[in-house]
């Protein structure tokens, strides 16, 4: 088992003093290496359920498994660890940083597990996303197509067991979301990574086996 | 990827600003360090170590004086000691060399002070393992001179050259007739010799008009030999013959011949002793038995240092020390201000698994880099302005600069430095340690 969600309620206090409930999910489930789209409006509370299934937000109650652990549990840094070792993250704007090389890029989201960073190993996953010779050209000098292919490269570099992608197509060309897509899903089937993928866009959410709408298990969105 | 690689990417990222701040740390170190390296010069000057003799004796009065006019040629001789006391001295069991030293009169040219001395003055070190090296010769004649390196290269004198002296300072208008001839050139010393003219103690005393009247110079002579019943006895009468003083008429008192030497006087006696101990025996016997004094140059020296010279100092690290916590300030601002530009950037790394405690020290780290590659660059450029300025200020002042001098208190700079780093770095850091990761991506 990837992840699996039970009782999960996250809320947040808004500026007229009422409180918003933005996931309330009975369960959730993901099996090892499978790939799940969620497909959802906006301010649906997609990226939410993303940062606490990896651990940058604390839910108000419930358990989040992810790999067998109970991430609820961890002190934030132990979460800070998992998170680092465990889980990859492929954002909408790609979230690389502009003064570090693709490779450094890479080689950065190996800094922060336990394992150290593998220049060898980073080469390698640039390679496969086809940036090969492309290494050492910054964020800046590679097209929006390219920079997401590093992201996916740099989210698959610890060998975690659970990729998340955030709207991974939405800032770039339609000739392209095709095509980055592929390569996350090929990428992660290569690796044996289970994906979980938000979207708003119904075409993308139809090339993968098990769709989901989250409005289907999460009833949050009254205000209480 | 380690912390200081990731600090440093950014700071090449924000190159300007990253630059402008560091170099604003390495001009108040290099002011320090100039501080610094200027400081120990002037205390070296100011250190007893640096003169080759132990007591300096002199009339009666301020010890202060006493070392400013005989040491650094400043200030005016308090009185003068009889000639034949030196001779005693010199015959003093205690005292291995004892060399006469006559300050007065200035160069026409230039206003260089003029010393009466022997050549033992040069045969002794001037500072431990420092001899004096002389161009040409020492005296042979009593018309004879030998000059600072300084004087040689502010007046263009050189071997054979020939010069006049101007009666009892600069302001004067009196030049005397006798022309001395320069027969040796001092090698810089970095001491207030470079800077003076010495003559042959002959020499000093065949210029007219350096001989007190005899009647005051029988006074002092009676003052210091109270006991001796011949120089009791001594009277004008027995120097001066009436006729011939009166045929001179308007040059009475220029007398051009051979003054007795009861009538000759010395500024003061600079004394070896044959040991520290001997030193301040002798000075404590000389306190009490004569009217003159010994004094060694260190103690008014070093209280001149830590009264006045020191607290110079003070204010000017002082001064530098608050240029450097300005930088600092400014290493803050630069920091703090690109806080909210990096928000997202520390929300990535957090998102990557960066702890809150790692993006803390990377903030910290950045910091210690900017004050650290300041402060070198500060320190190689604080010397390289010792370095580029010490033929300037030789040139200038004839104080030697060690160019490549080195002073032990810059060993602290580099850590205090990180101190500061580490203290500025922090309400930064501390701003990465609390970035709201959910909120910092969304935005």
């Amino acid at each position: 088992m990837s992840l699996k969600l039970d009782n999960v309620r996250k809320s947040y206090h808004v500026p007229d003093g009422s409180v918003l409930t933005v996931l309330n999910i009975r369960s959730f489930e993901m099996g090892t290496a499978e790939q799940v789209v969620l497909v959802g409006a906006s301010g649906g509370g997609k990226t939410t359920l993303l940062n606490v299934i990896s651990g940058i937000s604390t839910p108000d109650s419930g358990s989040v498994l992810v790999d067998g652990v109970e991430l609820t549990t961890l002190p934030e840094v132990a979460r800070d660890r998992f998170r680092a070792e465990r889980i990859g993250f492929v954002f909408q704007t790609f979230n690389l940083l502009p003064a570090f090389s693709a490779l450094e890029n890479v080689l950065l989201g190996m800094s922060f597990s336990g394992k150290g960073a593998s220049r060898k190993r980073a080469n390698a996953l640039l390679d496969q996303v086809g940036l090969g010779g492309r290494l050492h050209h910054r964020p800046g000098q590679l097209s929006v197509g390219e920079q997401q292919r590093v992201s996916v490269a740099r989210a698959l570099a610890n060998s975690p067991s659970l990729v998340l992608a955030d709207e991974p197509t939405a800032s770039i060309d339609v000739k392209n979301q095709e095509v980055v897509l592929k390569l996350i899903r090929d990428a992660c089937t290569e690796n044996k990574v289970a994906l979980l993928m938000v979207t708003h866009s119904p075409d993308l959410a139809a090339q993968f086996d098990r769709r989901e709408q989250l409005s289907d298990f999460n009833q949050a969105g009254s205000v209480e | 990827m380690n912390l200081a690689t990731i600090a440093l990417k950014s700071i090449r990222q924000r190159m300007l600003s990253s630059s402008l701040t560091a170099l604003s740390v390495a001009l108040g170190v290099m002011l320090m360090v100039a501080v610094l390296v200027i400081h120990g010069i002037v205390a070296d000057m100011f250190n007893q170590r640096s003169i080759g003799y132990d007591l300096i004796v002199g009339a009666k009065g301020s010890p202060l004086q006493l070392v400013l006019n005989t040491v650094y040629r400043v200030s005016q001789p308090i009185d003068n000691l009889p000639y034949l006391f030196y001779l005693d001295l010199e015959k003093q069991p205690l005292v291995e060399h004892a060399i006469p030293f006559c300050l007065g009169d200035v160069t026409e040219q230039g206003g260089f002070p003029l010393v009466g001395t022997t050549n033992k003055y040069f045969e002794l070190s001037y500072a431990p393992r420092r001899t004096f090296a002389i161009k040409g010769t020492v005296f042979r004649k009593s018309l004879d001179a030998i000059i600072g390196s300084h004087v040689a290269k502010e007046n263009g004198w050189k071997i054979g050259s020939q010069f006049t002296l101007v009666h009892g300072g600069r302001d004067s208008d009196h030049v005397h007739d006798e022309k001395f001839t320069v027969a040796g050139m001092l090698a810089p010393t970095g001491t207030a010799n470079d800077k003076t003219v010495f003559i042959h103690l002959k020499g000093f005393f065949a210029i007219a008009g350096h001989e007190k009247p005899p009647e005051e110079a029988i006074e002092q002579l009676q003052k210091f030999y109270p006991d001796d019943p011949r120089i009791q006895q001594l009277e004008r009468s027995d120097f001066v013959d009436e006729e011939e003083e009166a045929d001179a008429g308007a040059h009475a008192g220029h007398h051009h011949h051979a003054l007795p030497d009861e009538l000759k006087e010395v500024t003061a006696v600079l004394l070896r002793m044959k040991n520290d101990v001997a030193a301040i025996m002798f000075a404590s016997q000389l306190e009490n038995e004569s009217p003159a004094m010994a004094v060694n140059p260190i103690l008014p020296m070093r209280r001149l240092m830590v009264d006045i010279v020191g607290n110079v100092q003070k204010v000017l690290l002082v001064l530098t020390g608050l240029i450097i916590v300005v930088s600092g300030v400014g290493i803050f601002v630069s920091i703090y201000n690109s806080m909210s530009d990096r928000r997202r950037e520390i929300a990535i790394m957090r998102a990557l698994g960066a702890s809150r405690g790692v993006v803390f020290s990377i903030i910290l780290v950045e910091s210690i880099l900017l004050c650290f590659g300041g402060g070198l660059l500060g320190v190689a450029m604080g010397h390289g302005l010792v370095f580029i300025a010490a033929p300037y200020v030789e040139l200038q002042s004839g104080i030697l600069i060690d160019p490549l001098a080195f002073e032990m208190a810059e060993l602290y700079l580099l850590p205090v430095l990180i101190a500061m780093a580490s203290l500025v770095g922090f309400v930064p850091g501390l701003t990465a340690y609390r970035t709201d990761v959910a909120r910092a991506l969304a935005d």
